[in-house]
């Protein structure tokens, strides 16, 4: 288990974390989500012994290590940029924490093989990260960390320089590896289906604090914060309300909760269609419908519509400072 | 003919005709008058007293001069890149002062600093150490002279390969003396190399502070570029011709060193 307890980090007059406290549970894929600048990596540095807090403590099972170096913290750290040891082989990149620890050169040499079938990096011991593509340079690199037993696995963005195709594979694959290997880990993203995906518990982060903590589902259906309920999906305002676009309801009759507006405009993208709306006191709103929802309303431009939440749809008071919100695809 | 080929053929006569112009040309010269008074001549001209003598010199302030450089220019690089200290743009400056100020300059000022009647002149002479018109004095002016080649050789390298392979090695246990052993040596080798190089040549071949420091005393105080010009001087050219010669053949061993330990592929 990691805990963190009241944690501030300042870069001149930048206050990159402030007073943050999280627990990650033992065994627990934990994700810390937030835009650039929320402090997320920052906090997994401090985690890592890396960085070091203004303010704060971090107990990695139990032990205070706020004064411990990084070296002696038992930890595996990923880099975005992989790190990798480019003037050595992947057999001597993911040998080297044991070659550290001076274990027995058998040892190391079965360890190593081991860690690369775990990897589906078996065959390549001898290559030169230059000669690996992105996606099994990272491999390596979690090899690596995982080789040395650690107690803790830190991931910062460790996907974020590889192709959509690539990361959603080795999402699925850092899933079931933690399913085998069910080390504590805790993955810096600033992509929320990433997030959602991978992690059994998500850190929301914003301006340098937790917004909220919880399992995805969680935090998707009962936000705490308009910040959280913008950075997990799409939101759009009703009546001094957020609501995500997929939970309105289009109807030809006037209903309960429903204002009139007229259609602006109909996009169809694929299962779903999007639809532009423009209020009767001209705000524009977004709505998601299914296909077959817009074909039974034969949605034109310049038709109008009844709009109002569904039942049982997220819904948050709109705050003042509404417009700041980062609306994420 | 396109215009394009007549300019690329055209740039690249140009090219090589420069090269050829103001390196090969002359080099080959010296080399044809070197040899054209037969071998044995040239063996004898190298091996006077005075020449082995200058020759050993040559080597013996190499061997000093460009070993302490090394070190401290691999310091002052991890200082300057990866230090946080005030005062960076002061040093960064500084290093690159033998660069910007005449080694006759430097060498003037060694013998204010360090000569009989300078700043530490009379404490140097109780102790009985002479700086000025000996080997010291030829080896602190050498010292001057090549001491930013590692610097600007290394500080780039280290500049560009970031210090997360470092920060890695940190959290996978490695102490700072292990991480710099592994890691940071490994990934500026290179960079050391070509200072190394550089400074090499430099070293063997410098004249103006040498000259002023040295006194020119044959025998004593002679180094090959000193040997060279009182032969030059003396209207002993094929002499001269001789010991460039020798001087060349040092640098270009140098030069064939780092090509014979450079692997053909470089893993990076």
């Amino acid at each position: 288990m990691i805990s963190v307890t009241g944690v501030t980090k300042r870069f001149g007059a930048f206050t990159a974390l402030n007073d943050v406290s999280l627990e990650v549970p033992e065994g627990s894929l934990s994700a810390l989500l937030g835009p650039s600048g929320s402090g997320k990596s920052t906090l997994l540095r401090i985690i890592a012994g890396l960085d070091t807090g203004d303010r704060g403590q971090v107990l990695i099972g139990g032990v205070d290590q706020t004064l411990v170096p990084a070296r002696k913290r038992e930890i595996g750290f990923v880099f975005q940029h992989y790190a990798a040891f480019k003037h050595m082989s992947v057999r001597e990149n993911v040998a080297f924490g044991l070659k550290i620890r001076k274990r027995p050169k058998k040892e190391i040499a079965s360890r190593v093989d081991e860690l690369l079938g775990i990897v589906g990096l078996s065959g390549y011991q001898d290559r030169y990260p230059s000669q690996l593509s992105g996606g099994q340079r990272q491999r390596m690199a979690l090899a690596r960390a995982l080789a040395v037993e650690p107690r803790v696995l830190l991931l910062d963005e460790p996907f974020g320089a590889l192709d959509a195709n690539v990361r959603a594979e080795l999402r699925r694959w850092l899933r079931k590896l933690h399913e085998e290997v069910p080390v504590t880990t805790v993955i810096v993203t600033h992509d929320q289906e990433e997030a959602m995906d991978i992690a059994d518990r998500v850190a929301v982060m914003s301006h340098g604090t937790i917004e909220q903590v919880g399992p995805p589902r969680e935090l998707y259906e009962q936000p705490t914060s308009d910040f959280v309920m913008g950075f997990l999906g799409p939101v759009t305002e009703l009546g001094g309300h957020l609501v995500r676009p997929h939970d309105l309801h289009l109807s030809v009759d006037a209903r309960e909760g429903a204002a009139e507006a007229m259609v602006a405009r109909v996009t169809h993208l694929g299962f779903e269609v999007r639809v532009d709306l423009v209020l009767a006191d001209g705000g524009a709103i977004g709505a998601q419908v299914t296909r077959g929802e817009a074909e039974a309303l034969e949605l034109r431009e310049g038709d109008v519509v009844w709009v109002g939440p569904d039942r049982g749809a997220v819904q948050l008071p709109a705050a003042a400072g509404a417009d700041e919100l980062p609306l994420s695809a | 003919m396109s215009s394009e080929r007549v300019t690329r053929i055209g740039l690249r006569t140009v090219a090589l005709g420069y090269l050829f112009a103001l390196l090969f040309v002359p080099v080959g010269i010296v080399l044809y008058k070197t040899f054209e008074p037969g071998l044995g001549n040239v063996w004898a001209s190298i091996t006077t007293p005075a020449a082995i003598h200058a020759f050993w010199l040559t080597i013996m302030v190499t061997a000093i001069a460009v070993p302490l450089n090394t070190a401290l220019g691999i310091l002052a690089a991890l200082v300057l890149v990866r230090g946080r200290i005030r005062g960076k743009p002061l040093l960064d400056a500084l290093i690159d002062l033998p660069f910007a100020v005449s080694p006759i300059v430097v060498g003037l000022s060694l013998v204010l600093v360090y000569g009989a009647n300078g700043w530490f002149g009379g404490v140097l002479t109780s102790a009985g150490i002479q700086v000025i018109f000996s080997w010291p004095g030829i080896v602190l002016a050498t010292i001057f002279v090549t001491l930013p080649f590692v610097v600007r050789e290394v500080a780039p390298v280290l500049r560009e390969v970031g210090d997360e392979q470092e920060q890695a090695a940190a959290t996978l246990g490695a102490s700072r003396r292990q991480t710099f052993l592994r890691i940071t040596l490994p990934a500026i080798r290179w960079g050391i190399a070509y200072g190394v190089v550089l400074s090499t040549a430099r070293a063997i071949g410098e004249f103006g502070a040498v000259s002023v420091v040295s006194g020119r005393i044959s025998g004593q105080t002679e180094t090959l570029t000193l040997l060279v010009q009182k032969r030059f001087e003396n209207f002993d050219l094929a002499g001269a011709y001789a010991a460039s010669a020798l001087l060349a053949m040092i640098a270009m061993t140098t030069l064939l060193a780092l090509t014979v330990i450079k692997p053909r592929k470089e893993h990076e």
